[in-house]
């Protein structure tokens, strides 16, 4: 069975690549066209947020444009959660400020103009999808025909039952609608794939890119480099509480991919930086950290130069070591 | 609680009232849904007082026996109406708020514009409707197989007794349910409420219990529910129905004080 499934699946996927590509670059353009980026409609100025000794989020600045889908990339633990959390009004920052459509998300004002997706450890079981989506779409102004909210999480078929009788996938596309049912302008997505099987997982990440060819603003949470990297357009890297890096997924992928020479040598940087083929190199207390594309040429230069040579250690830069690279370990951190 | 009421006030002036007002009531018809379908809930709460009365009102006593000035048949008509009330109303608020607030979907709520207060009306209504479905239960029970003889304007006032004396308990449960965990919540309701209504004299008549336990029960509010009940059907301890009402609403007033501090706590934590 799975050996004559094997071929299809593959096929399936490949297919499924090339839609993902076609749709990144009618992004890309999208984006172009409409210059560098909206207007700010959220943001975080300096906030800084502790549970009780645990410092959770720590002076960070932070904010999202219009029409633009944020990943907010980071271990567990790393204060995204947090941050959500403060953008939507549920936490107040124990400093700085937090502002959603130039006012305070614990508006009512504001929050029918936010949708939002949060880990939850149980939702009512024995509603029925259909009630689900009518229930919060009352609590918004002009929600979405129940139809079309359905249609956009995926639905239809199984409008008709109760949500104890969903598997993850469904449970989760289920959450998903009730962020969007109100069609609100911004909504904010924590961890929506965490979970999920490769299958269910990308049929979410057609439903989020849906809602951008829509214009809406997504900020979305994911400790998967891939989610971020098939999703958005601006990476956040956040760790500790911190914003360690950002970009484009093109950028945040530029910036560590290769492979890091690592050693501890006499020669200078000076010399070590016109060697064909490296990237960068930065002095790390005794040793010489080199970025290059590839690693066999500059450590044969390097040997021949300086035979007194040592500590060397190669590490490849590939997608999720480029992420830990960036995050370095975790700990003492809450979500 | 300024928070919430802020985001309310807001929420009035942005929606017609109408909307409001729709809101209100699909919460609370979508509260209902879920614990009808919820069958540990309904058939619970409406089982033991029906149980109970069937067993002890109807069968194991021959008809029209006296006590208290009436038959025990129509006595434990407004005694057990009393139990099954605070049962449907306890467990109606209590066990659905603390699984919903510790378990994440509170604040699923929290983040939509839904008004706050709708979230606890819908609570409250839920247990003043389940009150009501035990209470013409019983009523219905006691009249076709009881031989309870009670005007129509009698029953009626039974039965708004009853049902307005779910509002206590309900306060009360509001206020359990912001004390203890998702997971302990209906081990903590049992805790409190057997051994309440038992001692308010639910299960046998008040007149029945050691001197002692009678003079402690008019601490317990259920004792004061129940004594309401009972002067209907001419079978009260001849206290002024006054001081019941007092103790009840007093009794409110002191859930809802402390359902407000852990409303408050709780905002603390996650606000604050």
């Amino acid at each position: 069975m799975m050996i004559s499934l094997a071929g299809p699946i593959k096929v399936w996927l490949e297919r499924g690549n090339r839609m993902i590509a076609t749709l990144q670059e009618t992004h890309e353009r999208r984006k172009k066209e409409s210059g560098d980026g909206g207007a700010v409609i959220a943001s975080l100025h300096q906030a800084s947020k502790n549970f009780g000794d645990v410092q959770a989020l720590r002076q960070v600045d932070f904010a999202v444009r219009a029409g633009e889908l944020v990943a907010l990339l980071g271990p567990n633990g790393a204060g995204k959660t947090t941050a959500v959390k403060l953008f939507l009004g549920l936490a107040k920052p124990a400093s700085g400020t937090v502002r959603v459509f130039g006012g305070n998300p614990i508006d009512a004002e504001v929050r029918t103009r936010i949708g939002a997706m949060l880990q939850v450890a149980k939702v009512p079981e024995t509603l029925k999808v259909r009630e689900h989506i009518d229930l919060f779409s009352s609590y918004y102004p002009k929600p979405l025909p129940l139809a079309e909210t359905l249609a956009m999480a995926s639905l239809q078929e199984i409008k008709d039952r109760e949500f104890g009788e969903l598997s993850g996938g469904q449970r989760q596309r289920v959450l998903f609608a009730l962020a969007l049912c109100g069609d609100p302008d911004i909504l904010f997505l924590d961890e929506p794939t965490v979970g999920l099987d490769v299958e269910s997982r990308r049929l979410l990440w057609e439903e989020i890119r849906k809602l951008i060819a829509r214009g809406k603003t997504v900020l979305l949470t994911t400790h998967y480099l891939e989610e971020a990297d098939a999703l958005a357009d601006r990476v956040v890297v956040i760790n500790r509480g911190e914003i360690i890096a950002e970009g484009t997924p093109a950028e945040i992928k530029a910036s560590t991919t290769g492979r890091r020479i690592r050693c501890v040598s006499s020669l200078s940087i000076e010399i070590v930086r016109a060697l064909p083929g490296v990237l960068e190199v930065r002095r790390d207390r005794d040793a010489l950290e080199i970025r290059t594309a590839q690693a066999e040429p500059i450590i044969r230069e390097l040997l021949m130069r300086d035979p007194g040579l040592s500590g060397l250690d190669v590490t490849s830069a590939g997608l999720e070591e480029a992420f830990l690279a960036l995050t370095g370990s975790s700990n003492n951190a809450v979500a | 609680m300024a928070t919430a009421s802020t985001a309310l006030a807001h929420g009035i002036s942005v929606r017609p009232f109408s909307k409001t007002l729709l809101i209100y009531f699909k919460e609370a018809k979508y509260e209902f849904l879920t614990r009808l379908r919820l069958r540990a809930y309904s058939i619970s709460t409406i089982s033991f007082p029906v149980m109970f009365y069937v067993l002890f009102g109807l069968v194991l006593n021959p008809k029209g026996a006296p006590v208290g000035g009436t038959t025990i048949a129509t006595y434990l008509i407004a005694s057990y109406g009393a139990f099954g009330v605070m049962g449907a109303s306890l467990f109606g608020t209590a066990s659905g708020l603390a699984a919903e607030r510790g378990l994440g979907w509170l604040q699923v709520k929290r983040a939509s514009p839904m008004p706050p207060f709708a979230y606890f009306t819908a609570k409250v209504a839920l247990g003043m409707t389940f009150s009501a479905i035990v209470v013409s239960l019983l009523l219905l029970l006691g009249v076709t197989f009881g031989g309870v003889h009670l005007p129509i304007r009698d029953a009626a006032e039974l039965l708004a007794i009853l049902v307005a004396g779910s509002l206590p308990f309900c306060a009360m449960g509001l206020a359990i349910g912001y004390f203890v965990g998702p997971n302990s919540a209906v081990a903590a309701i049992n805790l409190i409420y057997l051994p309440l209504s038992a001692c308010s004299g639910l299960w046998i008549p008040i007149m029945f219990l050691p001197k002692l336990l009678q003079q402690i029960a008019h601490f317990l509010p259920p004792y004061h529910l129940a004594q309401l009940a009972l002067s209907v059907v001419g079978a009260g301890q001849h206290e002024s129905n006054w001081v019941h009402w007092e103790a009840l609403i007093g009794f409110s007033l002191l859930c809802l004080g402390v359902a407000r501090v852990g409303f408050q706590r709780d905002e603390g934590k996650t606000y604050g």
